[in-house]
């Protein structure tokens, strides 16, 4: 069964947030540096991406988490899997093989589930971050036409990530936390150029991020531009993720739920950040918010984003498992 | 599923359907099209070139073209440059955009710097179908829309069948190999010239149509589009006739299909308001119904050789003759050379008296008559008396030097907003208009009291008095007005105007106080010119005699009305009140109690809460905002008003013109009866004020309540602990001092623009704080998501009535309300004798939260009730009769 028949027949759950999980181990310094890089330069403790090398076991047991908890999609450990993002780490070298063992763990962790419960299908979505660097506001307020990246320069990044994820092997590719949606379209430029040369059709995955309750990107595009802008792909879903709690996502995913011709997808973070900066939505609390986005039909794919847990997921799995998802046609264009 | 067929973005969606008009697409932002764009560019002066691309966003472009293909640019640099400065421009960037160029490598340069979804002008075949594959596969994988112009390998299409081929051609190669979204896809089938004196041209708009109707018809969701100018080339120089040319094109190819186009609205006539006689000739040549139609149309352009709209650059009109000249700078509003023109004019007359009794008055006498006859609006009429005004204060000093220098008016009005009130706009307005129609206009300002105007009446032997106002006390003073005008024997007509007046009130209440001079009520500024003239013309007996007639039957069946309608008793109303079931869940505890005032509050963030539509009221431009600006009549004026008011509001925002303050407050309160007492702290054991509301009188069918105010707040007795909130806003702080100048400058049109502006932004804190109040402060729809078109209608939780509007018409509830705000002190809001508020921007209120608490309006009440109330209150029972007589059966 291919994933968009499997979407036509019930609503996938996507994993939960990974650094919340990763915090829960008490790691050092030498814990990111573990065979890789002990004689680097810099420091590289909180490079959460790097675990999938210094200490793949770890981020496979959290993926086991996730699938145990009833997460139907995992996203690899590649947010900042670009060398725009680990140019801070001097690191730039080292993007494929972070994406190519994040992909391959993910997958590994998917087959042994498969083999302890056959007949359930599990999917690994290759996690393609934002970046540092926004192609559409300048780093400078006194120079508002300069750029901190160009489109060439995001293009050549993400070909060189979603490359290595492919090459990894996982099954879908997620565009996600899109706070500039050129940034956005540079991601899935590089995706057509490697899938056309690849000849492959991966099923993509896009997520914006509606940064507050304007209602706008960070680059200031409402839902409805933003979700215009990036149709031109045939995109498997189209969806919401971070800088809000579901309760305030609701009415832009009612708005995708109208204007999408793809599959809609949401993974909320468990609220807002408290006066500490930790998320402290309870499982009970979210899925109770999140069972209104079912009520009303709006979803197809739902997960978590920051300071959801394995708790978190399995109250939306529960959840979801009572539900139809929402009914859309793939479109004609293709 | 949307049954869109095109959807474009910037920071906000553009959506094309079957039904949505034509979508207009500014081409201003084009170095080929406009050379003061090309030097601001050559230059470096990137400010001004964003300047241009906002100003036309806000005159109504749906889409901004640019283009930076000229030879001593580096064109790609440029439109790199600029459009990553649009960027950071949200009022422009909201609109998408089209990239505009011969050169791919520039376009594609332009692609990979804009977000949203855009448009690509052009690819076509003329290099080739491999060129043209490529291309087009990289426009879809940019993420955007494409025009198609109708050119091949041959050259461009210049004939129906070339322009069916070709695009049939791109079209199947284009949605058959290239897999191109065919919603995405518009075609520019070549708008060619018409009238050129050759042949083959005579067929080129008609071709055009043709092709454009087949291709809606055969080519499955694609567009047309094309650049409307190019049609009447031949006719440079003569833009009246260029201008119907437009009309006359855009009508049959819109009807033909064509969806989008490049179009300058400043050479665009109303379809409907081109010379019939013009317009004949004009479509003779443009549908090529006659062999001698180019001949004919040349000799009849001969005759009406203008400049038709105006055009910024266009300075043609300076080659006239200087009665020409004044008259064109009148009739355009245009002040910019209106002094040394006066002064050429005065060195030709033998008194500077002359001036403004010859051509001065003669360009006012054709606006008055275009304004009469509905050809000028009123904002275009108070632009006019700006050049007017401007040129009289020119030679005033000249004609005071001389003796018996006195110009002779129609006639001479005096104009007055009454005791208690001080909002003017309207009576500056129809001051305007008037003295547009050579009236002399006496204005004694605000705040008048009746023996001041009739002490002046008579020493300036005025030969009509206006008065104005705006809220319900207003009224009552038009009446004492009328009394004491009777009093003191005058005969001179009194005019009645303002947003609460009516026909009825003038009619009911104070014409019969009037006999020995005649009451009228004036609808709007347009309306005065004809009611003063026919005040002192001639026919004054006809007009004298139909008004007493008709005002004399509006009585009768008002009083007809009145009894045939049923009016409840006070104490049978209150037994069918509104009787709410009051939750313990339905009552939010406010976040805050007491009281919490904003100083300096940031203008910008206002901006956005504007509602626009009784700004355009104001100007007597009807329709809804944003709708009216696409409107076939006022549209073209809407916008440009629309854009000097978004101008202006800039300069206010930037140079900081108005301080907005408020105050708001949360206080404990329970209803008791038809009062709420409001207590000073959640102990209630103080009471700080207890507000009296009115209750709806009029006999209901069966299920409806008589409502009250204090029906939506919870009964003491039910032991509820509920709460009510209180404001004051004002944006008016400030505003006197460019008042005068705008007025030492003779310039109505930025005074009236500037006062009715502060009005909007007082009204649109009003609305902000609301929201603040909602969901934050009181807290109880903290979750609430809503557009700004949402606001306007209403759709949140709670109300905000205002003491002196129709829920409760007492304006003495304002005095409490300011109490306990401490709101004068707070926000420099004070309140007139008649209880208005100054500044006039300024907005006061009531919040209330409960799910169910609406507006309504209390109509009728009975005096038992005015009696009650003025008991409840401890004040004189006539006193309360006075201020609320206006709702009093």
């Amino acid at each position: 069964m291919t994933i968009q028949e499997d979407l036509k027949k019930r609503i996938l759950v996507l994993d939960g947030a990974m650094g919340t999980m990763i915090q829960r181990h008490p790691l050092e310094e030498k814990d990111f540096r573990l065979g890789w890089f002990d004689d680097h330069n810099q420091p590289l403790k909180g490079n959460n991406d790097l675990l999938s090398l210094t200490r793949p076991e770890i981020i496979k047991s959290i993926h086991r988490e996730y699938l145990d908890a009833g997460a139907d999609i995992i996203e690899t450990n590649t947010f900042s899997g670009t060398w725009i993002a680990q140019a801070d780490y001097g690191l730039e070298k080292f993007v494929y093989d972070i994406n190519f063992h994040s992909a391959k763990i993910a997958k590994e962790a998917c087959v042994e589930y498969m083999k302890e419960f056959p007949g359930e299908n599990k999917y690994v979505a290759g996690s393609i971050g934002p970046t540092n660097r926004t192609a559409s506001i300048s780093p400078d307020v006194n120079d508002p036409g300069f750029r901190g990246i160009t489109f060439d320069e995001l293009v050549n990044a993400y070909e060189e990530q979603t490359k290595a994820l492919l090459d990894g092997g996982v099954d879908i590719l997620l565009v996600e936390t899109v706070f500039d949606t050129l940034n956005a379209k540079a991601a899935l430029f590089a995706i057509d150029n490697v899938l056309v040369e690849r000849g492959l059709n991966t099923p993509i995955m896009v997520s914006g991020t509606i940064t507050d309750q304007s209602g706008r990107t960070l680059t200031g595009q409402t839902t409805e531009s933003f979700l215009i802008s990036i149709s031109h792909m045939p995109l498997l879903s189209v969806g919401l993720n971070c800088a809000l709690g579901a309760e305030m996502m609701r009415p832009y995913l009612q708005i995708l739920n109208e204007k999408s011709e793809f599959a809609v997808s949401a993974h909320p973070n468990a609220g807002l950040p408290n006066e500490f900066g930790e998320y402290d939505e309870t499982p009970e609390l979210m899925a109770e918010q999140i069972k209104r986005f079912l009520d009303e039909g709006l979803m197809n794919i739902i997960g978590g984003c920051c300071g959801t847990t394995p708790e978190h997921i399995k109250a939306i799995a529960d959840l979801a498992k009572e539900y139809e998802p929402r009914t859309f046609n793939f479109p004609l264009i293709q | 599923m949307s049954k869109a067929t095109l959807k474009l973005s910037g920071l906000e969606p553009l959506i094309a359907t079957a039904e949505s008009n034509f979508i207009n697409v500014g081409e201003r932002t084009n170095v080929t099209g406009s050379r003061a764009f090309l030097r601001m560019i050559k230059e470096n002066d990137f400010e001004a070139a964003l300047a241009v691309a906002r100003d036309q966003v806000d005159g109504g472009a749906q889409i901004i073209d640019i283009n930076m293909d000229e030879g001593m640019i580096d064109g790609k640099e440029a439109m790199v440059k600029f459009l990553n400065l649009i960027a950071a421009e949200p009022d422009i960037a909201r609109v998408p955009i089209m990239i505009d160029s011969s050169k791919w490598e520039i376009i594609e340069a332009g692609l990979k710097c804009v977000q949203g979804k855009g448009v690509v002008n052009s690819i076509s075949l003329k290099e080739g179908e491999e060129n043209f594959i490529y291309q087009a596969k990289l426009v879809r994988k940019y993420g955007a829309a494409v025009i198609v112009m109708a050119f091949d390998e041959d050259g461009q299409a210049d004939s129906y069948e070339r322009r069916i081929q070709i695009c049939e051609r791109s079209y199947r190669i284009l949605v058959d190999e290239v897999k191109f979204n065919p919603h995405d896809i518009i075609f520019d089938p070549n708008i060619f010239p018409v009238a050129t004196g050759m042949e083959e041209h005579n067929n080129n708009a008609l071709d055009f149509f043709n092709a454009t109707k087949w291709i809606r018809e055969n080519l499955p969701w694609a567009h047309v589009s094309g650049g409307v100018s190019n049609v009447s080339f031949s006719f440079r120089g003569n833009n009246t006739v260029r201008e119907a040319m437009h009309a006359s094109f855009l009508y049959h190819a819109i009807q033909n299909g064509m969806d989008m186009g490049i179009v300058n609205p400043s050479m665009l006539e109303v379809y409907d308001d081109v010379d019939k006689t013009l317009m004949v000739y004009v479509e003779d040549v443009i549908l090529n119904r006659r062999e001698d139609a180019t001949e004919r149309l040349l000799e009849f352009a001969e005759t009406v050789k203008g400049d038709g709209k105006k055009r910024e650059v266009d300075l043609s009109w300076r080659e006239t003759d200087v009665q020409g000249r004044l008259s064109h700078a009148l009739v355009k509003g245009i002040v910019d050379f209106i002094e040394e023109d006066t002064e050429e004019c005065r060195k030709q007359y033998e008194r500077p008296i002359e001036v403004i009794e010859g051509p001065l008055m003669d360009g006012m006498n054709i606006v008055g008559d275009l304004f009469g006859s509905g050809k000028m609006f009123l904002p275009q009429v108070v632009k006019s008396a700006r050049v007017m005004k401007k040129a009289v204060a020119y030679l005033l000093p000249f004609i005071e030097a001389e003796k018996g220098g006195e110009i002779s008016f129609a006639g001479r009005v005096l104009m007055a907003t009454v005791k208690g009130d001080v909002h003017d706009i309207g009576k500056n307005i129809v001051g305007v208009v008037l003295s547009c129609n050579n009236y002399e206009i006496i204005d004694m300002g605000v705040m008048v009291p009746a023996e001041k105007i009739i002490q002046k009446a008579i020493e300036e032997k005025v030969d009509v008095i206006g008065l104005s106002g705006l809220i319900t006390p207003s009224l009552d003073e038009m009446v004492h007005m009328a009394k004491e005008m009777e009093r003191a024997g005058l005969n001179i007509p009194l005019m009645i105007g303002g947003a609460t007046t009516s026909r009825v009130h003038t009619a009911v209440k104070i014409e019969q106080h009037y006999t020995k001079g005649q009451a009228v009520h004036v609808l709007d500024a347009s309306r005065s010119v004809t009611v003063v003239e026919s005040l002192l013309g001639q026919k004054k007996e006809d007009f004298v005699t139909n008004l007493k007639a008709d005002y004399t039957r509006l009585r009768e069946h008002h009083e007809k009305h009145r009894n045939a309608k049923p009016i409840l008793d006070l104490k049978d109303a209150r037994a069918n009140r509104l009787k709410l079931d009051f939750k313990k869940e339905d009552i939010s505890v406010p976040k805050q109690l007491g009281n919490q005032t904003f100083v300096d509050y940031d203008l910008t963030d206002l901006r956005e809460y504007i509602d626009w539509t009784p700004f355009f009221q104001t100007w007597e431009l009807h329709g809804r905002y944003p709708k009216i600006l696409e409107d076939a009549v006022v549209g073209m004026e809407a916008k440009k008003l629309f854009a000097d008011a978004n101008a202006m509001l800039d300069k206010i925002i930037a140079e900081k013109w108005l301080e907005a303050k408020a105050v708001i407050g949360l206080f404990p309160a329970n209803s008791v009866g038809d009062d709420i007492e409001i207590y000073t702290d959640e102990s209630r054991s103080e009471i700080l004020h207890t507000q009296r509301t009115l209750r709806q009188q009029g006999k209901k069918t069966a299920s409806a309540p008589n409502m009250a105010l204090a029906d939506f707040i919870a009964p003491k007795e039910s032991g509820l602990k509920d709460y009510i909130g209180g404001f004051v806003v004002t944006t008016g702080l400030g505003i006197d001092e460019h008042i005068a100048r705008f007025e030492a400058d003779h310039d109505d049109f930025n005074s009236i623009i500037l006062k009715a502006l502060a009005d909007r932004l007082a009204e649109a804190f009003a609305e902000r704080m609301h929201e603040y109040v909602r969901k934050e402060n009181w807290g109880y729809d903290s979750n609430e998501s809503l557009e700004n078109s949402d606001l306007i209608a209403e759709k949140y939780r709670g109300i905000r009535p205002a003491p002196g509007y129709p829920a409760c018409p007492d304006h003495t509830e304002k005095i409490d309300l300011f109490r306990i705000l401490d709101a004068t002190n707070q926000t420099g809001v004070e309140l007139t004798e008649s209880l208005a508020m100054f500044p006039t921007a300024a907005v006061s209120g009531w919040y209330f939260g409960h799910p169910e608490s609406k507006y309504f309006g209390l109509g009728k009440i009975k005096l038992d009730q005015v009696h009650d109330l003025a008991d409840r209150k401890g004040v004189e029972r006539e006193v309360m009769e006075r201020w609320l007589g206006s709702v009093t059966n």
